[in-house]
C-alpha cells in the first residue's frame, strides 16, 4: 500500500511521518508516536475515549484517518500538563473532585473538557453535561466529572469554586 | 494554650498526617491517569509483536463443513492461521470453564452462537489481521437454533452440545435433557408448599432479569510472550483475577506454574467482564508458543458485547405467601437460567446459581424453597456477575419486585410492608431460610433515615393528587416512587463453601517496611478503577502509623504479589482488606517488641498512640514507627530476626452483608414513554468506611450502571440467533445528559467478624439500584392495573405499555 507523507504538529512538536491511507489517527498516535494516552473504547465513534484536540476542535481520532491530520495541530493528553510539569487546572480538577476511576475515559474526557472551556469559559452544569455527551464514562456516573470541570473553570477564571450542595 | 489542648492538637495533627481510614484521601492513581500515563494492555508494545484477530461465525447454530485458510495465509503479512485442527493435538481446542463445563476455544464441528470463534489469524499488524479474517473460507450448514430458554428442554428441541450429549451427569448433578445443564435446589420444599397451601394471600409473578453485558470501556485483551529458550511465558491481560488465570493457564497448557508470569497492568474497568478465561487469551498464548514471538489480542466492541461474558438472563417465577395483614410467611422461586452455549458462569465451584439463595432479602421469611434450572441456548456463553456478587442482582431484583407486587395485592404501602417484615437488629447474626448467616444489620434505622430524608409521606400524598389529576385528564404525567431495601452477600468467602477450581477463596496481603520507614505492600486482588492503591494504603496508615503517602501498593504481578483470588463480588475490602489489617497487626506486634527493647521497658508497659509506641504514663517516652523500622534493620533485639514485614492469607469466617435503602422518584410521560428521574436517594451501609470520597464515587458509578440496566441496556437476539445491537449505537450506555443526579447517604453497622468492620460497597448501588428503578416505573403505572412491567424500561417499551392500557386515546 502506498504510504502518504504527512506533517503534523503534535503537542507543539513538528512531526513528519509516512502513513498508510487507511491508518486511523488513533493508531498513528498510539502506535507510531507512542502517545498511548488516548484510548479505543468502541471503534464506532460513540465513546469518545479517543478524543484529541485537532485545529481547535474536539476530534474522535478513531473516526479520523491520519492523512486527514496532514497540516493540522493536535493536542493529546500528553500535551495538557502545565509547562512546569504540574497538573493543569482540568487535570487537577479531575483529581480533586474524584472525576475518574479506571482512568480509561479520562484522557478523552479531559481533552473534550479542554475544548468546552475554550468555547464556553464559564459553563452551566447543563452546558457541561451536553458538552461532554459524546464521551462515555462507565465508572463515575458523571457527577464528579461535572464538578471537576466546574473546578477547572473556576480556577482558570480566577473565581471561587463552590462545590454544589447535595 | 493549655497542656491538654496542646496534646489534642498534636494528636490531631499526627492523625491527619497519616491520611488513614475515614479520610477523603485523593487518589494516588490519578497522577498517572490524568496525564495519560496509565499502562493498559493495548499500550504495551514488544519487539516483533504480532496481532491476532478472530474469524467468527455468522450463524447461531451450524455445522462446519470445511475451513479453508489458504487465501488468508497467502496474504502478505499473515504469519499463521490457527483452527481447531491445530489446537486439537495440543488438547487446547476446548478449555475448562469455571463452572465445570468445557468451552470451545475454536469451533471444531459446530458453531453454537453467533460470532463464535472459528479461526485465529496472526499477522504483522492489526489491519492485515483484520483483512485476513475475511479471506478464511468457512462453509457452514445452518441448523435450527434455540434462543428462547423455555424451548430448550422441549422433547423435540435440537441438541446443542453434541460434545457432551451422552454425559447425563454434569458438574452439578444429573441433567434432565441434552440441553439441560443442572438443577439446583435449596430450602425446605415441603414446609414451603404447606405454607403456600394455607396462606391468606399469595402472589406469583414471572420476573425477568434480562440479558445484558458489563461492558467496561476497555475491552478484553491480552499479550502473550513465550521465551522458547527459558520455556517461560509472560502473559499480560485484562484479568480481574490474575493468579487464578496463571493457574488455569498452567493447567490447560501444561507449562509449570512457576514458568508462567501473569501480569494484569492497569485495567479500564471490569464489572465482572474480566473474571473469566476467553478464547482470545488462549489463542494469543498458543500463537506465541508456536511462533516464539509476542502475540497480542485486542477485542473490538462488537466482539466484547457479543462474545465475552454476558450477564443475567434469569427468568424467575417468584412467589410470596403472606397473612392478610402483611406478614410474609414463605417464598418460592423457580429460575430458568439461560447460560448460552457453554456454562461459563464465574461462580465459586459449589454454587451453580451463585448466591441466588440470598433471595429472601432483608426480610424475616420463615421458610423458602428455590429451584434453578440451567439450560443451553444458541447464545454467547457466560452468566457473569455484572457489578454484583454472584447472581445477587438477580436475587435482590426477585425479592424487591415481588414485595411490591405483594404490597399492591394487600393494598398496603410498600415501605410499610417492608418495615413490618424486616429482620430486626437484635436478630443478628441472622440465619436465613435458605442457609446464610447475615453478619450484622440495622434495617429499621436505615429505612427511617432514608424515608425522612426523602420526605416519603409527602411524596405519597403528591402522588395521590397526581393520580387523581391524571384521571381527570389534567396531566399526562405519571409519578412513580421506587423503593429498594437490599441486602447483599459479598466477600467470598469461607473455604468451607467457596472455592474456584478447588482453590479456597482466601485473599492476601504482604507488607514490607523498609529501613527508612516507607512501605511496599502487595495484595492478591486487582483494582480496575476501585482505587486500591489509595485505600489499602489508608488501612496500613491507620494500623501502623505510617503516612499513606509513604506506602506504595502493588497488585497484578503474579511473580511479586502473594496469591489471591482477585477482585470481583466486592471481595477486595472484605477479604484482602482484612488480610492487610491482619498483616499490619503482625508487624505491629513485632514493632512493639522492638520498641520495648529500644526503650528498655517491658512490652506490656507500652501503649499504641497513632504513629508510635509510648510508655504508659510517660507519653514523652516513645518510639515512632519510623524509628522502630530503622532499629528493626539496624539493631534488632537479641533473639528476634531483623526486618519488619509480614504476610497474611486471610480466610474469612463469613461473608459480609452490606445493605441499603434506595428511593427513586420518577415522572413518566404517558404519551412518549419518556421517563425522567426526578430524584434518586441512596443510603448505603457498608460497615466501616475507609475513604468516603471513593465510596461515594463507587455509589455514583454503580447507580449509573443500574440505571442503564433497568432503563434500556439489553443484549437481544432475533429468532435466528442474530445478536441485536452489539455496538454502542444500540447498547444503552447513559451519557452525562441522561444520567440522573445522585444523592448519597449512609449509616454505619460494622461487620463483627472483619478486622476493621468493613463490608464492601462497590456493587451495592448496582444491586439495589436495578429494582429501585424498576419499582419506580411499575409504581407509576400500578394504579392503572398494568400488571408487572418487565425491564428494560426504555421509552419505546413504556410507550407500548400506554398503548396496551389504552391510555393514548
Amino acid at each position: 500500500m502506498t504510504k502518504s507523507h504527512i506533517k503534523v504538529t503534535i503537542n507543539g512538536k513538528a512531526v513528519e511521518a509516512l502513513v498508510a491511507p487507511r491508518t486511523l489517527l488513533i493508531h498513528f498516535l498510539r502506535e507510531q508516536q507512542n502517545l498511548t494516552g488516548a484510548h479505543i473504547g468502541c471503534d464506532t465513534g460513540h465513546c469518545g475515549a479517543c478524543t484529541v484536540d485537532m485545529d481547535d476542535m474536539s476530534v474522535k481520532s478513531c473516526m479520523t484517518f491520519a492523512v486527514q491530520a496532514d497540516g493540522a495541530s493536535i493536542t493529546t493528553i500528553e500535551g495538557v500538563a502545565n509547562a512546569d510539569g504540574t497538573l493543569s487546572a482540568l487535570q487537577e480538577g479531575f483529581r480533586m473532585m474524584h472525576g475518574l476511576q479506571c482512568g480509561y475515559c479520562t484522557p478523552g474526557m479531559i481533552l473534550r473538557a479542554h475544548r468546552l472551556l475554550q468555547e464556553t469559559p464559564n459553563p452551566t452544569e447543563e452546558e457541561i453535561r451536553y458538552g461532554i455527551a459524546g464521551n462515555l464514562c462507565r465508572c463515575t456516573g458523571y457527577v464528579n466529572i461535572v464538578k471537576a470541570i466546574q473546578y477547572a473553570a473556576a480556577k482558570i477564571n480566577g473565581t471561587p469554586f463552590q462545590e454544589a450542595a447535595e | 494554650m493549655n497542656e491538654q489542648v496542646k496534646i489534642d492538637t498534636d494528636r490531631a495533627e499526627r492523625t491527619e498526617k497519616l491520611q488513614g481510614m475515614g479520610c477523603k484521601r485523593k487518589r494516588v492513581e490519578d497522577i498517572r491517569f490524568t496525564q495519560g500515563k496509565g499502562s493498559y494492555v493495548d499500550d504495551l508494545k514488544l519487539p516483533g509483536m504480532l496481532f491476532g484477530d478472530f474469524v467468527r461465525s455468522p450463524h447461531a447454530h451450524a455445522r462446519i463443513v470445511s475451513i479453508d485458510t489458504s487465501r488468508a495465509k497467502a496474504l502478505p503479512g499473515v504469519i499463521a492461521v490457527l483452527t481447531a485442527a491445530d489446537l486439537k493435538p495440543l488438547g487446547l481446542h476446548y478449555m475448562p470453564t469455571l463452572a465445570g463445563d468445557v468451552q470451545a476455544v475454536l469451533a471444531e464441528h459446530k458453531v453454537l452462537f453467533q460470532n463464535q470463534e472459528v479461526a485465529f489469524v496472526i499477522a504483522e499488524d492489526r489491519y492485515i489481521a483484520s483483512d485476513a479474517t475475511e479471506l478464511v473460507d468457512v462453509v457452514y450448514e445452518a441448523l435450527p437454533c434455540i434462543v428462547d430458554p423455555f424451548k430448550a428442554m422441549l422433547p423435540d428441541a435440537p441438541i446443542l452440545r453434541e460434545d457432551i450429549q451422552d454425559k447425563m451427569v454434569g458438574a452439578h448433578g444429573p441433567r434432565k435433557h441434552p440441553n439441560h445443564i443442572f438443577e439446583w435446589q435449596i430450602g425446605d420444599k415441603q414446609a414451603t408448599d404447606d405454607v403456600f397451601a394455607k396462606a391468606d394471600v399469595t402472589i406469583k409473578e414471572m420476573l425477568v432479569d434480562h440479558r445484558t453485558h458489563p461492558s467496561p470501556l476497555e475491552t478484553c485483551q491480552s499479550l502473550a510472550s513465550f521465551d522458547k529458550v527459558k520455556g517461560e511465558l509472560t502473559l499480560w491481560g485484562t484479568f480481574q483475577a490474575p493468579h487464578v488465570i496463571r493457574t488455569v493457564v498452567s493447567l490447560i497448557s501444561g507449562l509449570p506454574e512457576h514458568k508462567i508470569h501473569v501480569i494484569a497492568p492497569d485495567i479500564g474497568g471490569g464489572f465482572g467482564n474480566k473474571v473469566g478465561a476467553y478464547a482470545g487469551y488462549v489463542c494469543s498464548v498458543v500463537g506465541s508458543i508456536v511462533l516464539g514471538v509476542p502475540v497480542k489480542w485486542v477485542e473490538d466492541r462488537m466482539e466484547n458485547l457479543s462474545t465475552t461474558s454476558f450477564a443475567r438472563d434469569y427468568h424467575m417465577t417468584t412467589e410470596l405467601a403472606a397473612t392478610k395483614d402483611g406478614k410474609i410467611l414463605g417464598m418460592r422461586v423457580h429460575v430458568l437460567a439461560d447460560h448460552g452455549a457453554f456454562d461459563a458462569c464465574a461462580d465459586p465451584s459449589k454454587w451453580p446459581a451463585g448466591f441466588m439463595n440470598i433471595c429472601t432479602g432483608s426480610y424475616d421469611i420463615p421458610v423458602a424453597h428455590l429451584v434453578v434450572d440451567g439450560v443451553y441456548t444458541n447464545k454467547a456463553s457466560g452468566g457473569v456477575a455484572y457489578r454484583c456478587s454472584f447472581r445477587v442482582t438477580e436475587a435482590v431484583f426477585a425479592i424487591e419486585r415481588a414485595i411490591e407486587v405483594l404490597a399492591q395485592k394487600l393494598g398496603m404501602d410498600a415501605a410499610e410492608l417492608r418495615i413490618k417484615n424486616f429482620i430486626k437488629a437484635e436478630q443478628f447474626p441472622y440465619h436465613s431460610a435458605l442457609g446464610w448467616e447475615y453478619d450484622s444489620g440495622d434495617y429499621h434505622t436505615a429505612m427511617k433515615k432514608a424515608m425522612d430524608a426523602i420526605g416519603y409521606k409527602a411524596l405519597r400524598a403528591e402522588q395521590a393528587e397526581k393520580r387523581e389529576a391524571f384521571k381527570r385528564g389534567e396531566t399526562r404525567e405519571l409519578m412513580g416512587i421506587g423503593i429498594s431495601f437490599f441486602t447483599e452477600i459479598v466477600g467470598a468467602g469461607p473455604a468451607k463453601n467457596c472455592d474456584i477450581l478447588g482453590i479456597a477463596m482466601f485473599d492476601s496481603a504482604e507488607i514490607r517496611i523498609h529501613p527508612t520507614g516507607s512501605v511496599i505492600a502487595r495484595m492478591g486482588t486487582k483494582s480496575q478503577g476501585q482505587g486500591h492503591e489509595t485505600t489499602y494504603a489508608q488501612i496500613i496508615a491507620t494500623e501502623l502509623g505510617i503516612p499513606a503517602d509513604d506506602i506504595m501498593i502493588e497488585e497484578g504481578n503474579t511473580d511479586t504479589a502473594p496469591y489471591g483470588l482477585g477482585t470481583y463480588g466486592s471481595r477486595s475490602t472484605p477479604v484482602a482488606g482484612a488480610a492487610t489489617a491482619v498483616a499490619a497487626r503482625k508487624i505491629k506486634a513485632k514493632a512493639q517488641m522492638i520498641a520495648a527493647h529500644m526503650l528498655e521497658v517491658h512490652e506490656g508497659d507500652l501503649e499504641w498512640d497513632i504513629d508510635r509506641f509510648r510508655v504508659k504514663g510517660l507519653p514523652e517516652k516513645f518510639k515512632t514507627m519510623k524509628e522502630i523500622a530503622w532499629s528493626a534493620y539496624n539493631a534488632p533485639p537479641p533473639n528476634l530476626e531483623p526486618g519488619l514485614e509480614a504476610v497474611n492469607y486471610y480466610e474469612p469466617p463469613n461473608m459480609t452483608y452490606p445493605f441499603g435503602a434506595y428511593f427513586c422518584i420518577m415522572d413518566i410521560d404517558v404519551d412518549t414513554g419518556v421517563a425522567k428521574t426526578r430524584r434518586f436517594y441512596a443510603l448505603d451501609d457498608c460497615g466501616t468506611r475507609i475513604n468516603p470520597m471513593i465510596i461515594e464515587g463507587q455509589v455514583h458509578g454503580g447507580l449509573t450502571e443500574a440505571f442503564a440496566c433497568a432503563m434500556g441496556q439489553e443484549i437481544r437476539y432475533d429468532e435466528m440467533g442474530n445478536v441485536m445491537g452489539a455496538s454502542f449505537m444500540d447498547f444503552f450506555l447513559p451519557t452525562a445528559v441522561e444520567t440522573p443526579k445522585w444523592e448519597t447517604d449512609f449509616t454505619v453497622t460494622p461487620s463483627p467478624h472483619h478486622p476493621i468492620g468493613a463490608k464492601g460497597v462497590g456493587e451495592s448501588p448496582h444491586v439495589g439500584g436495578v429494582p429501585c428503578f424498576s419499582n419506580a416505573v411499575n409504581d407509576a403505572y400500578a394504579f392503572l392495573d398494568a400488571g408487572h412491567i418487565q425491564m428494560p424500561h426504555d421509552a419505546w417499551r413504556l410507550w407500548k405499555v400506554g398503548e396496551r392500557l389504552g391510555l393514548h386515546g
